[in-house]
């Protein structure tokens, strides 16, 4: 948030269980544009985090290049991150996860970082199922570089200088759907209420949780005509469901019930209170989401909250089958077979 | 022809994709069990099936492992390119060919002698299966040639006992097979020819291996956990190596579980981002490419060096430029590979010469990378790695410990004051790191592909940019004490 942050900590800031202040998973000053979506964003990083009470150096933020890449800075300051090169963050977070299964991991992206340079490695992190929350910062255009369309910027929305966009826009919430992502939801950085339990569901999922947060550039693209503007996306927002994240209630179980409340239980019993909205979409069907998510297209509007879940899937280490342990802990004897074993390889040699 | 005992060439003309392969090694293993230095090629086409492949082994007492001119004795098994392989043999060498067809008129040559073995009658005639026809024709020329090399039978026994162990219908046809060969050529030729074989004590305990398999048992025995790689060739087989190694070593036999992560990357930018996120989180990781690989990495090698971050890459190098002869050997990256990157970057090469120095160089580079905290290239090429070399026998001291390099541990991190990612505390341009979820307040800091201060925080100052880029140089030097010496050799060319 581009304001200057009070030194004062107040004695009496709520703790989390595990001892936190809120003030604990923030991170440094943000030089974003001042009302530049990315920032609220980041404040629903930092609030899930604290509501969930994750250890701040447990998590690991990982990220591309460009504005949205640049938000690491600004959340979590206690946590390591890793500003990578544009349209790579996938490939660094799969192999920063296959060193260490302990850790969270957050990967953030933008539409450029995904969907234009990053397109390759966003399409088969998806397909591995590696666990970790993927977040697009989605504004449609290119900020760093003085806002030039991207591939997520619609068909006929109009930019700052004047020019409409003339090419299809890539909708990258249907296409992880179609890919096979196990966890997507959709949401806008101006709604906190939605964002913050999608953040902690997606945290708790074990294994590709994306969300694509639509995330107004104050600066380039938010004038009239353009389709991703603060204005445009409040009038054309649909949201599925209200939801609220219940973490680890075992004695719960999940089912469905009739109408409109349901109920979805993640790997570890985690809950997923949905209310739904919307009426012919079921969130744990590829086929109605997907469905649901082109006819709101259709209508122009812009369907938010989780849309797809399957908590079955085994995400990218249990593919692999890794060992227990991560395996930046292992050493020479978990590792090296030694003189002996070498011995006999030679003798196979000969 | 002038005799010559344990010097000399045969070149094997066979179509890709026909079974030839294990025959011809037979012949080449047979060679370096009866002790004398040999060294195997394979010549083949970038292609699966269908095409001339060649296999040519020198035979050299001496020791040369190098290709010469002048092919001995062909046999040629493919019409395709039998034009240019009788051409090939030396003046008073020997074409050795499958009779079953009468030689066309146009490849008679009056400078050199002709050994027309039926293989394809004989081997139709022995067996039934079509596919063992195509199989054992090879084992037929396999044991012509011992009887025309003085090549020890009982040796040759062995190796298919070995290579066919637990299958004893195998056995029997090889063995069948090699027989109708060994005879055929001692009722209708001359044995043995004026070049032939005799037994040495010359390999004494060497080992007759590719180095790709040694690079990839190097990764194993070095500690590597994770590997990343894109198919490439000539670079596939050190993967395969390691996978084959791992499943025999790094497997739980409690529960299954298995002590590496190995994934095959959507391409060669991916496969070099997840060594690096690997090696950032503290985790041993390599790749192995070749040279379009490396043009692909380069991005990331540079992101590697500025950031400082431990990353091995293995290059087998093959002839460029761009798709080049992906089948053909060349060292063309050199230049590449050590200013991966733009800007000011420079990198650390390994180079071994042989199977024994690809797996030394491939553990040592794992431990350089985290000392260094920089990317090592492993600088192979296609003939060291794809070919069977003689060498020295690989070797590992137990008890050796990995060099890890400076990583603070949570207890240290309490002892010092401020805690800076690109501070040289030692004077040696190398400083000291975190491994993320170390500590729960101190030592996070963020790595960027942009310049940054001591500390870690984003800086476009000039004095800072100058202090990082003059301790990166410092680290240069640093390097230099710590990689092997090189050494040269010299060979007197008018040596008789």
């Amino acid at each position: 948030m581009s304001y200057l942050k009070p030194l004062f900590k107040h004695p009496r800031l709520p703790k989390n269980k595990l001892g936190y202040t809120l003030k604990e998973y923030e991170g440094s000053l943000s030089t974003l544009c001042a009302g530049c979506g990315h920032d609220s964003i980041s404040a629903a990083i930092v609030q899930a985090c604290y509501e969930m009470a994750v250890e701040p150096h447990k998590v690991a933020k990982i990220s591309g290049i460009g504005c949205s890449s640049k938000t690491p800075t600004y959340f979590l300051g206690n946590s390591h991150g890793f500003n990578s090169v544009h349209g790579r963050m996938p490939s660094v977070a799969t192999g920063a996860s296959m060193a260490n299964k302990d850790m969270q991991y957050f990967g953030v992206s933008g539409d450029g970082d995904s969907a234009s340079i990053g397109m390759g490695q966003f399409v088969h992190v998806i397909r591995r199922n590696l666990n970790m929350v993927y977040i697009v910062m989605n504004n449609g255009c290119y900020g760093l570089t003085k806002g030039q369309d991207s591939a997520t910027a619609d068909q006929g929305s109009k930019s700052k200088a004047g020019s409409i966009n003339p090419f299809q826009a890539i909708d990258l919430a249907s296409m992880a759907i179609e890919l096979g992502a196990s966890f997507v939801a959709q949401s806008f950085s101006g709604d906190k209420q939605q964002l913050v339990p999608l953040i902690k569901a997606a945290m708790q999922h074990k294994g590709f949780a994306f969300l694509n947060v639509i995330s107004p550039c104050v600066t380039f693209n938010n004038n009239p005509g353009s389709t991703k503007s603060y204005d445009y996306v409040r009038e054309h927002i649909e949201a599925t469901s209200t939801l609220d994240f219940v973490p680890e209630m075992p004695e719960i179980k999940a089912s469905y019930e009739s109408g409109k409340s349901s109920r979805i239980a993640l790997h570890d019993g985690s809950l997923i209170q949905l209310n739904k909205l919307a009426t012919d979409w079921d969130p744990e069907n590829r086929i109605s989401a997907v469905n649901a998510l082109q006819q709101a297209r259709a209508k122009q509007e812009i369907l938010t909250g989780l849309l797809y879940v399957n908590s079955e899937w085994k995400d990218l280490h249990g593919v692999l089958n890794t060992y227990h342990k991560p395996l930046n802990r292992l050493d020479e004897s978990d590792l090296c077979p030694g003189e002996e074993n070498l011995l006999s390889i030679n003798a196979g040699y000969r | 022809m002038k005799k010559a005992i344990n010097d000399f060439i045969v070149r094997f003309a066979n179509v890709n994709g026909t079974g030839s392969a294990s025959a011809n090694f037979l012949f080449a293993k047979t060679i370096f069990r009866m002790g004398i230095p040999v060294t195997p090629k394979n010549i083949f086409p970038s292609n699966i099936q269908g095409l001339p492949t060649w296999y040519e082994v020198r035979v050299s007492e001496k020791g040369y492992l190098g290709r010469r001119e002048g092919i001995d004795l062909m046999v040629c098994v493919n019409p395709q390119s039998m034009a240019q392989d009788v051409k090939n043999v030396k003046s008073g060498g020997y074409f050795m060919y499958d009779s079953t067809k009468k030689l066309p008129a146009e490849y008679l040559r009056d400078d050199i002698h002709y050994l027309g073995v039926p293989m394809m009658e004989m081997s139709n005639e022995a067996f039934s299966d079509p596919r063992k026809r195509q199989l054992l024709k090879n084992i037929i020329y396999v044991g012509a040639l011992a009887k025309l090399l003085n090549m020890e039978v009982e040796a040759i026994k062995v190796l298919i006992g070995e290579q066919f162990e637990g299958k004893a219908q195998l056995i029997d046809a090889n063995m069948k097979a090699l027989q109708l060969g060994l005879d055929y050529a001692a009722k209708h030729f001359d044995f043995p020819l004026p070049f032939h074989l005799e037994k040495r004590d010359l390999i004494v305990d060497k080992i007759l291996v590719d180095g790709n398999t040694a690079c990839g048992l190097g990764a194993v025995y070095g500690g590597a956990t994770v590997m990343a790689w894109y198919p490439i060739t000539p670079s596939t087989s050190v993967a395969e190596a390691f996978e084959h190694y791992c499943k025999m070593f790094r497997i739980d036999p409690d529960t299954g579980e298995h002590k590496y992560a190995i994934i095959q990357a959507e391409d060669e930018l991916a496969a070099m981002g997840m060594v690096i996120g690997a090696s950032w989180n503290g985790a041993r990781a390599f790749t192995a490419t070749s040279g379009p690989g490396v043009s692909l990495m380069n991005e990331f090698l540079g992101l590697a060096y500025f950031a400082e971050v431990p990353a091995v890459l293995v290059d087998v190098q093959r002839a460029g430029p761009s798709t080049g002869m992906p089948t053909r050997t060349q060292q063309p990256d050199l230049l590449l590979a050590a200013y991966a990157s733009h800007g000011d970057t420079k990198h650390v090469l390994l180079l071994p010469a042989s199977p024994k120095e690809c797996f030394d160089y491939t553990a040592l580079s794992l431990d350089l990378a985290e000392r260094l905290q920089t990317p090592i290239m492993v600088m192979t090429d296609l003939d060291l790695g794809m070919n069977d070399h003689i060498s020295e026998p690989f070797h590992w001291e137990d008890g050796r410990q990995y060099d890890r390099g400076k990583v603070l541990s949570a207890e240290e991190l309490e002892h010092v004051g401020k805690f800076g990612r690109y501070l040289d505390v030692d004077g040696d341009g190398i400083p000291y790191r975190t491994y993320p979820g170390t500590h729960p307040t101190k030592g996070a800091f963020f790595t960027r592909g942009t310049s940054k201060d001591e500390y870690a925080a984003y800086t476009e100052d000039g004095a800072a940019y100058k202090r990082n880029m003059d301790r990166l140089l410092k680290k240069w030097d640093t390097a230099k004490s710590l990689v092997p010496k090189a050494q040269l050799y010299q060979e007197k060319t008018n040596q008789k």
